[in-house]
């Protein structure tokens, strides 16, 4: 992994804010008073042990998860639960999952163009277009015509960047999108991901690649038992974590 | 020396060598297999002999000389054992097609309704199938025929529904569509219909890939059924007129009567089957996993495009083949007709015409090379329905 | 350098918790889920009420007769008397002893098969497969070691119905394993043989398999054998059983992973040594769930021996409600003979998925 920094500034807008969020899952306090804005153009890691709820937040921001306090405004557009604005936001934020979950009875092509198609109204050809150029921005043209069970799981996420990008979302958010994957098609993917950052795209990703939050975001977000604990640039957040939870965990994953 | 020590080997080795032992293995057993058949022949031969029978199909061309309870086409006591068997086959294939039809209705529904977020609705689903699924269907049969239906009233006394269905201890009296003289018109107007939603859809998609546009085609294609047909009666008169059943006497008539044992049938087939319908349709569904849902949604597919376009071909793949499975059963099943005497394919023909003629070896090998049949040709078309649609793996 | 405290938990705002927010997400969260809600409960009070009024409420218990059903509800009078007959058919009064036993013997012999800790199982479970048949069938048939014979034509019953469902399956088992068998065997003539032997049972419906033990078997044998009509019934389960258990043990054998087999063969194990001690218990630990669905749907099955005329539990209650003595209580009965299969059945299943679930976890580790 390349130690340079991207040097792209994030913009004025903002895309994200979360205003003291509080969740629970039945009586679990699962979200504690998460406070957070993102602006046009920033990426932003999120860390954090196992179980800190680091998922629950970014799925909380397309509405996978429901919040019980708080405010989430996203794109200048408020997540309540009208089904009409939660699809609008849904159709401006992509989301990459860990495991994947293409759509098995579809083709690679077709798993691009779908939600284009069905949701953008986009005519056929035009969409199958987008998704080729998408496909060729993650270098995997030649697999349109596969089905998902015949790919690695590298190119599989990819394919899965590929389908959320053809939805030209403004945001994108990243759960865990290496973690599934053998150690060799780790890279792959993280540089597709840079390459997407060099775009300039809004992005929230949670990740564990610490190489690559150096490289690539502008902040990093350290999460514990359902709370915001610290956030950084990532050179202070290495070089100089303010709280000593932050130190021990840093202690643990940089080895 | 050398020679010999590699000659040696050789010859201890043919015994030893898999492939020759397996060819005699095989030898022995179609010997055994053959043995016994011709073992059971030889039995059969002199034990026919013995009783005076003659065995072959010639029995087929006799005279019946006994009634049938029910019959799809025209029969009376001086038609042949071959007619009594087309006979038994098409209530076979009747019982068969209206217990396939309700249970697939009544187990898809169920099935649903399990999955329900609704808490109090998937209990009750679930506990329709614990109970119905864990009832022989025989006693369901018994339970329908002898405690429900055969305690019915009297004509005079029958059950009413909407004044024109009456159920009672002779069976169940239906209103019976006649053709009238708009018939012609409404038929023509209906195909019509169909047709044009044929091409309504076909447009519809076409369109949809072209311009990205959304048609409504199934509200439209509800709005033609209704429209063309309702305009042709309006325009050509009734298509059909009613016959409904009419107390005259002591008995009904007029409509459509189903023979009790018929509905006993039926019934219990259905819900039994239901039964393990609903379960199938619940794993299928519950196989499509959540994640799945979730990547329809975070592209923002509206609910009835993620459940059209992602969740049912999925589930689609698993719920069939148990599903056909479910419908042999039922097919297999609805010779338990025999218990309570409908005259369908094994009480017919292994039953009544068995004990009339004595062909026992006959009527049960045609009743069973139809059932074979049924069988084969069905799980043939499953494996190559399977092949077709098995997910790509690598 | 900061130590980060951490905010304590807070209560969920209320009606989203409690009786109340349960409610609120289960039953009432918008107007459809409201409806199928109300939908639900219509269909309850058009069901419960009138059958807890029928089978409890107006029911007659007490009694002997027919004239002490006075009341518009149930006569379980009717079941009380005929209880006997139920169980044990024409089994004479006083050796019923005999089937009592042989029940717990069956119970207390197969209780330590249950207990996941016993040293030796396997060993003790042949021993209790060979021993526990041959005493079964000294205790319910006799005829020597000192017990007079009971003939099986005043068997009948649910011990019928038990004897025929658990012979059946047992019978079944060896020689389904081995159609399992030959149905993956690399050798050509062996794979026909039991691929045709295993569609055509699975292909017939069982009471066309019936038919046949009743009316062909006696030409297919010898004229001076006669054989018992009981015992023709259960071959006749036994062969149309077996067809089906060699398809789920079929279905073991594939879940095995092919390394298995390999590691067998190059240990140097022939077929049947590596089959025997390797392959085997494997998949048949797998299909235990399997097989005992298989047995469900026989024991379900057995009430068609009702067509060659054996009195199981379900003609046993049929006959009783033609007896003109207590002639208009077949619900009853029927409801009866429900209850009793309904609660074999759903416990069996019940066990069946415990354990599928014990496997699940156990491959998962
Ligand atoms: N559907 C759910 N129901 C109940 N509890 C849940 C549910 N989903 C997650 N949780 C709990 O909420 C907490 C936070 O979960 P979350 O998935 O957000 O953690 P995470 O930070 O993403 O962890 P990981 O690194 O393991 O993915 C965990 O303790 C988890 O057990
Ligand atoms: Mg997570």
């Amino acid at each position: 992994m390349t130690e340079k920094k991207l040097e792209s500034a994030a913009g004025d807008k903002l895309m994200i804010r979360m205003e003291s969020v509080n969740k629970w899952y039945g009586e679990f306090h699962v979200l504690k008073d998460i406070n957070l804005d993102v602006r046009q153009g920033e990426r932003i890691v999120l860390c954090g042990p196992s179980g800190s709820g680091k998922s629950t937040t970014i799925r909380c921001i397309n509405r996978l998860e429901e919040h019980q306090a708080g405010r989430i405004i996203v794109d200048g557009v408020e997540l309540t639960s009208d089904l009409k604005q939660i699809e609008a936001i849904r159709r401006e934020v992509g989301m990459v999952f860990q495991h994947f979950n293409l759509f098995p009875h579809l083709t690679v092509l077709e798993n691009c163009t779908l939600a284009p198609m069905w949701v953008r109204h986009m005519p056929r050809r035009e969409a199958e277009a987008v998704a080729m150029h998408f496909l060729e921005r993650v270098r995997i043209p030649e697999q349109a015509l596969k089905y998902p069970g015949q790919l690695s799981g590298g190119q599989q996420q990819r394919v899965a960047i590929a389908r959320a990008l053809c939805m030209k979302p403004a945001i994108m958010l990243f759960d865990e999108p290496t973690s599934a994957l053998d150690p060799e098609m780790v890279k792959e993917v993280l540089d597709t991901m840079i390459e997407l950052a060099e775009s300039g795209m809004t992005m929230l990703c949670v990740t564990h690649e610490m190489g690559f939050a150096r490289t690539v975001a502008h902040r990093i977000i350290f999460m514990d038992r359902g709370e915001i604990v610290e956030q950084a640039a990532p050179d202070e957040f290495f070089s100089n974590p303010k709280s000593e939870r932050t130190r021990t965990f840093l202690g643990q994953i940089l080895h | 020396m050398q020679t010999t020590a590699r000659v040696q080997p050789a010859r201890s080795s043919l015994l030893r060598d898999p492939k020759f032992r397996g060819l005699v293995f095989q030898i022995l057993a179609v010997f055994t297999v053959v043995g016994i058949g011709w073992y059971l022949f030889q039995n059969t031969q002199s034990n026919l002999a013995q009783r005076g029978i003659t065995s072959g199909f010639g029995f087929l061309n006799n005279t019946a000389g006994f009634g049938i309870l029910q019959s799809l086409i025209d029969y009376t006591e001086t038609d042949t054992y071959g007619r009594v068997f087309v006979i038994g086959l098409l209530n076979t294939l009747l019982v068969s097609g209206l217990g396939i039809f309700f249970a697939t209705l009544i187990g898809f529904v169920i099935g649903i309704a399990r999955l329900s977020p609704n808490w109090l609705l998937s209990r009750l689903a679930t506990v329709y199938i614990e109970i119905f699924r864990n009832i022989p269907p025989l006693l369901q049969i018994f339970f329908w025929y002898f405690a429900v239906l055969r305690a019915m009233p009297a004509p005079r006394a029958s059950y009413e529904f909407f004044d024109a269905i009456y159920l009672n201890i002779r069976g169940l009296y239906l209103p019976s569509p006649i053709p009238a003289d708009g018939f012609n018109v409404f038929a023509i107007a209906l195909l019509a219909a169909c047709v044009a939603i044929v091409l309504v859809a076909r447009w519809a998609r076409k369109r949809r890939e072209a311009t990205g546009q959304l048609f409504p085609t199934p509200a439209v294609a509800i709005g033609l059924l209704v429209a063309l047909p309702g305009l042709a009666a309006l325009v050509a008169g009734n298509p059909v007129t009613w016959s409904v059943p009419e107390l005259r006497g002591f008995n009904f008539v007029g409509g459509l009567v189903v023979i009790p044992e018929l509905v006993a049938l039926t019934l219990a087939l259905t819900l039994y089957t239901a039964a393990f319908i609903a379960e199938n349709v619940r794993s299928g569904i519950q196989a499509v996993s959540h994640g799945q849902t979730e990547a329809a949604r975070s592209l923002g597919l509206r609910p009835r495009h993620i459940l059209r376009l992602v969740i049912i071909p999925q589930a689609l793949r698993v719920i069939i083949p148990p599903l056909t499975s479910q419908y042999l059963n039922l097919a297999k099943n609805s010779s338990l007709a025999a218990a309570i005497g409908y005259p369908d394919l094994v009480s017919l023909f292994a039953g009544t015409v068995l004990n009339q003629t004595g062909q026992a070896i006959e009527t049960i090998a045609i009743t069973m090379s139809v059932y074979l049949a049924i069988s084969l040709s069905i799980s043939l078309l499953m494996n190559w329905y399977n092949k077709r649609i098995a997910l790509v793996e690598r | 350098m900061d130590t980060h405290i951490f905010k304590p938990d807070l209560k969920r705002p209320l009606l989203s918790v409690g009786a109340l927010g349960w409610l609120r997400t289960n039953l009432f969260s918008n107007w459809f889920n409201t409806l199928l809600t109300l939908f639900s409960l219509y269909l309850i009070w058009l069901v419960v009420p009138p059958i807890v009024k029928w089978a409890i409420i107006d029911a007659d218990w007490v009694g002997t007769t027919r004239a002490d059903c006075t009341s518009e509800g149930a006569c379980w009078v009717f079941i009380k008397m005929r209880f006997a007959q139920f169980m044990y058919g024409f089994y004479p009064h006083e050796l019923r002893w005999r089937v009592d036993l042989t029940v717990i013997a069956a119970i207390v012999g197969a209780a330590p098969l249950f207990v996941r800790a016993m040293p030796r199982k396997l060993i003790y479970g042949a021993f209790f497969l060979v021993a526990y048949p041959a005493l079964a069938f000294w205790l319910l048939h006799g005829g020597f070691l000192g017990l007079v014979a009971v003939p099986t034509s005043q068997w009948g019953g649910l011990m019928l119905t038990l004897v025929i469902a658990v012979v059946g399956i047992a019978g079944a088992m060896p020689l389904g394993i081995l159609l399992a068998l030959g149905r993956r065997s690399d050798m050509p003539a062996i794979r026909v043989i039991c691929v045709t032997f295993i569609e055509f049972w699975r292909g017939v419906p069982l009471i066309t398999v019936l038919f046949m033990s009743s009316v062909m078997l006696p030409l297919f044998l010898p004229e001076h054998v006669s054989i018992d009509k009981l015992l023709r019934a259960l071959l006749a389960v036994m062969l149309f059983e077996a067809a089906y258990i060699a398809e789920v043990v079929r279905g073991g054998l594939q879940a095995i992973p092919k390394g298995q087999y390999e590691a067998a063969a190059a240990m140097g194990l022939g077929y049947w040594r590596s089959m025997g001690l390797v392959i085997l218990p494997q998949a048949l630990k797998l299909v235990i769930p399997g097989i005992v669905n298989t047995f469900i749907a026989l024991f379900k099955d057995t009430s068609l021996v009702i067509i060659i005329g054996l009195f199981d539990l379900l003609n046993s209650i049929h006959q009783a409600t033609v007896d003109p003595a207590w002639l208009g209580f077949a619900t009853e009965g029927y409801v009866f003979a429900a209850l009793v299969f309904w609660i074999f059945c759903f416990g069996m299943s019940r066990y069946s998925m415990s354990i599928e679930r014990r496997l699940d976890r156990g491959h998962k580790r």
